[in-house]
């Protein structure tokens, strides 16, 4: 673990990334006592400038405190971020294991149907799935899960190809291992490293969508969301610029920092890669 | 100086004269021919003939192709279009329309009452419901001579001279109509009328082009060359095109309201708010009395004073509009000044809930309400974001929901839902545009009818002696009694008298004359400075 940890310190992006992030989930976590009541709650005239009247990052156009808006939306933002990658795991890790351990027809079965959701624009395929449900925060993150898993598919199915042939794998096979405790216990620890990266980055990918989709007016009407803030200020941008920024920043950076940390993870567990490219820089 | 000559604009504006282009005139304005008016039209109505479709912006173009036989003041007083007068027998059966000399069609031929008398008895009477619903008061229509109609009602009906407007009756010709299903003739893909511009372009999803009609009946009228509808979805877009001039004037929903503050400061640009008399429209939280406790009158009561209407008006709309108190608008016929709604309450309104038995959970929620928000542009939403926080403050948990337009009004007209927000045009008198939303007679699945299910006799009673009743004082009293009875029982919660700003360039004069606003012929209107 110690060894990990400097490994990943070595990368000082990684390290920034990680700090942004910790500083995101601390707003998240006591969004509630940073900024009491609702987010919804009219706390002053709309369209304060940000610093005034109390307003740190400006209010909005019902006079809603934009700087309490981003903490309680960090809350949504995450949990979708993290509740759909772990959904889209589920589904693209059970998959891919299977196409990549048994091969065969199951292989092609399985990667035919992954291409099958590959092919449609994984953006306008969430737009459809939650229009058509009725945009609520659960067809939210299951619009989000259901088009982000085939990559996750793709890249077990790739580990699991190269690992199945190893010679623990086949040991194990003698030993008279099940399948199931061999794909469990044997394979997929060791693969493991790039799934999580992969993850680190679906979570920040899983953001962006959802923000995109509340932007488009298609999130869930009662909850806060970062895209939310943006599409309602998006049309008074001549008037509140701050409505649409700060929420912005807020995407960016957090966005910013899982792609650092991701890296950092990848740097981190895959030190001989890590070093091929210190040593080029 | 510059604030004296604001303020004398402002006077001027405020007065209820009629700027008819002689008057304009004597002040110094010369009516000046020419000049295309570049505006804009949103959202692009399917088609153009009025009657077959009866939506706002069908209304703002069409109304420049077709006339009906009346146009309003904005004290809703008749005034001549293409009747040039009427008599009314004394017992108020028997109605005469003296028309104008020498209108014509689009395509050349003459408009007389024969076409007159098709339009009212047939057209209308199949395409347009809302008509339909008074015209069917008719008992014999009937050309006198080319220039003279004479129609006789079953009943006197006091309101009658109200449905005569382009928007819900206009005249159409009938060779071209006639032994066809309107619906799908071709001249309602090419619009035919008698007003002051024809139809002469369309591109789809870009601009409709109407043009000057040479033989229009108007001597010298009208002073545009052109009137270019242009289609622009986005409203930034459509701010900008104001802004920059490519446009010279906005109406109905073109401009959002907290854009409309800013286009006030523009000094070459007018900013006006009347004209939509004629329409009235009053917005309301639409409840369905079907879902419990909406069904208890306390509820409503404690719902409709949890509302601060002036900050609806003042923070949401920017001051255009203004806070409903009665379920008629101001502008309405009959409205009763001195009958108000409870006024914003939070304390009472909490009172009458727990007294009413409903008490807080731990949570402090004494019930949930699901609310489906109003799919007409941004505003509706940040409205039923603010009726979520005023509804929380007594302890009533909005949950919203969205939609589309269609399935709203799809919803709407299933009774599939609990709150909504509605708005709904009156058209000047209680009898036309009020009555259908409370009487229990019209109680149907068809968006816009009593959809909330709301059923009282004394109501359905008093609307029924407001319609018959010949007399001007007998129809005071029946509504005076059933605004008093409705503002105690609160069937929907009321809370705006709608208003949309015409915004345009100082150069366009007359556009603002009458109580229908934009929905004139606009054969006055001229370019000038």
């Amino acid at each position: 673990m110690a060894d990990f940890w400097r490994r990943f310190r070595r990368n000082r992006g990684a390290v920034v990334g990680l700090v942004i992030l910790l500083l995101v989930c601390a707003v998240a976590a006591f969004a509630s006592v940073i900024f009491p009541g609702s987010p919804w709650d009219m706390a002053t005239a709309p369209f304060t400038p940000p610093g005034e009247d109390g307003m740190l990052l400006g209010s909005d156009s019902l006079g809603r405190d934009v700087a309490a808006g981003i903490a309680h939306g960090a809350r949504i933002s995450l949990m979708v971020g993290a509740v759909s990658t772990l959904a889209s795991l589920c589904i693209g890790v059970s998959l891919g294991a299977l196409a990549g351990y048994l091969g065969g027809w199951v292989d092609d079965a399985v990667m035919r149907f992954t291409e099958f959701f590959q092919t449609i624009p994984s953006f306008v395929f969430a737009i459809l799935l939650v229009a058509i449900f009725t945009p609520t925060i659960t067809s939210v993150v299951f619009a989000i899960a259901v088009v982000s898993w085939p990559p996750v598919a793709r890249m077990v199915r790739a580990e699991f190809l190269s690992l199945r042939s190893r010679e623990f794998v086949q040991a194990a096979e003698v030993l008279g291992k099940s399948r199931l405790a061999i794909v469990v216990t044997d394979i997929l620890p060791n693969a493991l490293s790039p799934i999580v990266v992969l993850s680190s980055l679906m979570v920040a990918s899983a953001i962006l969508l959802e923000s995109a989709l509340s932007f488009l007016g298609l999130g869930d009407p009662n909850l806060m969301t970062w895209g939310f803030l943006i599409g309602s200020g998006r049309s008074v941008i001549r008037l509140a610029w701050w409505m649409s920024v700060f929420p912005g920043l807020a995407i960016f950076l957090t966005v910013l920092a899982l792609n650092l940390v991701g890296e950092g993870l990848s740097d981190a567990l895959n030190p001989r890669l890590a070093r091929k490219r210190g040593g080029a820089a | 100086m510059v604030v004296s000559r604001r303020g004398l604009l402002a006077a001027a504006g405020s007065a209820p004269v009629l700027m008819r282009a002689s008057e304009a005139l004597a002040q110094g304005i010369a009516p000046r021919r020419g000049g295309t008016l570049q505006t804009i039209l949103t959202p692009e109505p399917p088609v153009l003939q009025l009657g077959v479709n009866n939506q706002g912006p069908t209304g703002i173009a069409g109304s420049k192709i077709f006339q009906g036989l009346l146009e309003y003041s904005p004290t809703l007083e008749p005034l001549p279009a293409l009747a040039k007068s009427w008599n009314i027998s004394p017992d108020g059966k028997e109605y005469v329309f003296h028309l104008q000399q020498n209108v014509k069609f689009h395509d050349g031929q003459p408009m007389t009452a024969d076409d007159v008398v098709f339009s009212i008895s047939k057209f209308h009477m199949e395409v347009s419901p809302r008509a339909r619903a008074i015209l069917a008061l008719i008992e014999t229509i009937e050309a006198r001579d080319p220039h003279t109609v004479r129609i006789v009602l079953k009943q006197a009906f006091q309101p009658f001279l109200l449905i005569f407007h382009s928007t819900a009756t206009c005249i159409v010709p009938k060779h071209l109509f006639d032994g066809q299903d309107y619906r799908t003739a071709p001249a309602v893909q090419r619009p035919i009328g008698t007003g002051a511009f024809k139809f002469a372009e369309w591109q789809r999803g870009n601009f409709i082009r109407l043009e000057r009609f040479e033989e229009y009946w108007k001597p010298g009228q009208p002073y545009l060359d052109a009137i270019i509808y242009r289609i622009i979805p986005d409203s930034q877009s459509r701010r900008l095109a104001l802004e920059t001039g490519q446009v010279l004037l906005t109406q109905s929903s073109d401009i959002e309201p907290f854009d409309v503050p800013q286009l006030r400061q523009r000094p070459n640009l007018n900013v006006e708010t009347k004209g939509w008399e004629y329409q009235g429209p009053l917005s309301w939280i639409e409840l369905n009395h079907r879902v419990k406790p909406l069904d208890d009158a306390r509820v409503r009561r404690a719902m409709s004073m949890a509302i601060d209407r002036n900050f609806i008006v003042n923070r949401l709309w920017f001051g255009v509009g203004k806070p409903a108190t009665n379920p008629l608008a101001s502008t309405t016929r009959f409205f009763d000044p001195a009958v108000k709604i409870a006024a914003f309450n939070v304390q009472a309104a909490n009172a009458l809930l727990d007294q009413a038995g409903f008490p807080r959970n731990a949570q402090g929620v004494r019930f949930t309400l699901k609310h489906m928000a109003l799919p007409y542009g941004e505003i509706w939403t940040r409205l039923s974001e603010y009726l979520r926080q005023a509804m929380r403050n007594i302890g009533i948990a909005f949950e919203l929901e969205s939609t589309d337009a269609g399935s709203w009004a799809r919803r709407v007209g299933n009774w599939e839902y609990e709150t909504t927000i509605n708005f709904v045009y009156q058209f000047g008198d209680p009898t036309m545009g009020v009555e259908r939303t409370y009487v229990s007679s019209n109680i149907q699945r068809v968006t816009f009818t009593n959809t909330g299910g709301y059923s009282n006799p004394r109501v359905d009673a008093l609307f029924q002696e407001g319609r018959t009743a010949a007399a001007v004082a007998d129809r005071q009293r029946a509504f005076t009694e059933v605004q008093k009875v409705l503002v105690e029982e609160v069937p929907q919660i009321w809370l705006t008298e709608l208003s949309f700003p015409t915004i345009h360039d100082k150069k366009l004069h007359n556009v603002i004359t009458s109580g229908v606003g934009v929905h004139a012929p606009f054969d006055d209107v001229f370019i000038a400075g």
